[in-house]
């Protein structure tokens, strides 16, 4: 890559200042699209470029714009800085590196989205960054780049931060709407849709820090340009956290469809120890586990890709697990983490989650059984399709994988583990 | 209660400022940062504190208690000015975050949600804190807000705790 789309702190160090934001061509887009382009024609460019949202799902950003209940004022935007899936740390680099690059991001999906008023929703433990984030903000006012009458017209914006408290559910986006409105984070039924009924009961949207970081380009290059990185399904560049066994942990910002083996090996500098790689989480602890075969190695990282092999992309949180690492352990600590990050609400995921991490606590012991391995995935298969949001389904890609791919891991002999 | 109110009087700018982000029919979304308000003043959430957000807001206590039971940044039970929050997920664990957190507990002579005889540090066992590649890291949470500290060793992270210790003594 000669330069990068979204982490240019790595090409200008001080771009996260505003003065050499503006230089090199900052906040031209968003007066651009204010001054000469109507909201429909904002959504459509970013619908033709194909991005898509780079929280998990995937899903195309123009295409969930478009949902938004029509005629119905007034609107949000809100931003998704919760990053809390183990592995992930790409939207952290973001807002502290080149944060108004993402700040014009959301100035630009809230012109799209016909809203005056946006959120950014930072995670309780991004405190520092959060407080940098106010201020930049009010730097914006101060250039007149927020606030009303922008670029001589009618149309207003303000941005505001809010902090949650250590909750990685309120990244689910009902669940962070709930936050958002003062209530613990638990998912929402739906629908309705936030684009129909979201913050505060008005149409909404709810991007990733990394989607909205994408639009600045998008609307200055145009969609042509977009599709020119990236594959046909999956354009663009995409920021892949790898961390784990690997030499050298890190963001590295790559065109979607770059295969596993050069992400972990070319650029991440392979395994340390004379090891061996065994296995990889493509997206962070809610990962469907793959043993790291070559044809895993060299598959390219897209949304579709990884899919046909049996797990998905997600937010790209690349774990790597190394033959020194048994799949106990893996599972003893995702299980810790969906126990504690259960929000309760469903009681296949409240009760499931609890059993889960007894049974892995005593597996990953000298005391598991055979009988205890064949009950937790039975009370894996018993969350399954049975919750209302994600996180449920999650705590049980990990177990149910390592299960059936690393069943060595899980030899008994007689009753006891060896 | 029936005492002082705390929070009314001593931040009266800071709630007619975090009031303003939120529109006025819908002032509850200002119980988050309220609570953290109410952070600055003790180490945990008091009583007091819960029973004055809810007259703020008007809503009822009970609503209030709801938030600190589920967000893990509100506590509701004493610990050390400063909460050592390490991380413990697995990224963090297969870079030494496990050994990292033992060897800081033995250190300081103190296992998982003990407070150290000055009363300064508490030790904590938290979810992921986005930081993986710079594991192990911890972070503090402190009458200052919450601040991170990346890839340490427990000479470093002890290094960083005396200097607090030094600065709390001279205070």
């Amino acid at each position: 890559m000669p330069e990068h789309v979204l982490l240019r702190n790595r090409d200008l160090p001080d771009i996260n200042q505003l003065p050499v934001y503006l230089k090199t061509g900052g906040f031209e887009a968003f007066k651009k699209v204010v001054s000469s382009q109507t909201p429909q024609e904002v959504t459509d460019l970013v619908r033709t470029a194909g991005l898509r949202g780079r929280g998990g799902a995937g899903f195309p950003t123009g295409v969930k714009w478009s949902f938004l209940s029509k005629g119905v004022y007034p609107r949000y935007v809100v931003a998704n800085a919760d990053e809390s899936e183990p592995g992930t740390f790409k939207d952290r680099e973001i807002l502290e590196k080149n944060p108004f690059q993402f700040l014009e991001g959301v100035a630009i999906c809230s012109y799209a989205a016909e809203a005056n008023t946006a959120y950014v929703y930072c995670r309780g433990e991004f405190w520092d960054l959060a407080h940098k984030l106010e201020e930049h903000i009010q730097s914006l006012y101060d250039q007149k780049l927020l606030g009303s009458n922008l670029f001589g017209t009618e149309y207003h914006l303000d941005i505001f931060v809010a902090l949650g408290a250590g909750a990685y559910i309120c990244g689910e986006e009902t669940a962070l709407l709930e936050s958002l409105e003062g209530k613990i984070g638990q998912p929402r039924l739906r629908p309705p849709f936030p684009a129909a009924e979201g913050l505060f009961g008005k149409p909404t949207v709810i991007n990733n820090v990394e989607t909205l970081t994408n639009l600045p380009p998008i609307l200055e290059k145009g969609s042509v340009w977009f599709r020119s990185i990236g594959t046909d399904r999956s354009p663009g560049v995409k920021i892949f956290s790898l961390s784990g066994r690997v030499s050298k942990p890190g963001n590295y910002e790559l065109p979607l469809g770059t295969t596993f083996r050069e992400l972990i090996f070319e650029y991440g500098g392979g395994i340390p120890d004379g090891n061996k790689i065994k296995a990889i989480m493509p997206a962070g602890a809610s990962s469907l586990i793959l043993a790291a075969t070559d044809e895993v190695l060299d598959t390219p990282m897209d949304y579709e890709a990884v899919q046909e092999l049996g797990s998905a992309l997600g937010s790209a949180s690349v774990i790597v697990i190394d033959d020194s690492v048994s799949m106990k352990k893996v599972l003893h600590k995702t299980a810790a983490f969906f126990k504690h990050e259960s929000c309760g609400k469903c009681t296949p995921c409240r009760e499931g989650t609890y059993w889960m991490y007894k049974l892995m606590e005593r597996i990953d012991s000298e005391n598991g059984t055979r009988a205890d391995v064949e009950l937790l995935e039975s009370v894996a298969r018993g969350i399954q399709n049975k919750c209302l949001c994600a996180l449920g389904e999650f705590s049980t890609a990990p177990v149910l994988t390592a299960l059936e791919r690393f069943p060595e891991d899980f030899q008994l002999e007689d009753e006891s583990i060896v | 209660m029936g005492e002082r109110p705390l929070l009314k009087e001593k931040y009266a700018h800071e709630i007619e400022h975090i009031l303003a982000k939120f529109p006025p029919d819908h002032s509850r979304s200002a119980v988050m940062p309220l609570l953290f308000l109410a952070l600055r003043e003790e180490n945990h959430v008091t009583e007091q504190a819960v029973v004055e957000i809810a007259e703020i807001l008007s809503i009822n206590p009970t609503q209030v208690r709801s938030i600190v039971g589920f967000y893990t940044l509100y506590q509701d039970r004493p610990g050390g000015k400063y909460r050592i929050q390490v991380c413990g997920d697995l990224p963090c664990s297969l870079r030494g975050g496990d050994e990292f957190l033992s060897g800081l507990c033995g250190r300081l002579g103190i296992t998982l949600e003990e407070t150290t005889g000055d009363g300064l540090f508490s030790i904590e066992k938290v979810m992921c804190l986005a930081a993986c590649d710079r594991a192990p890291v911890f972070q503090l949470q402190g009458p200052d807000g919450v601040h991170y500290y990346e890839n340490q060793t427990v000479d470093s992270a002890i290094k960083i705790l005396e200097q607090i210790r030094q600065r709390e003594q001279n205070a």
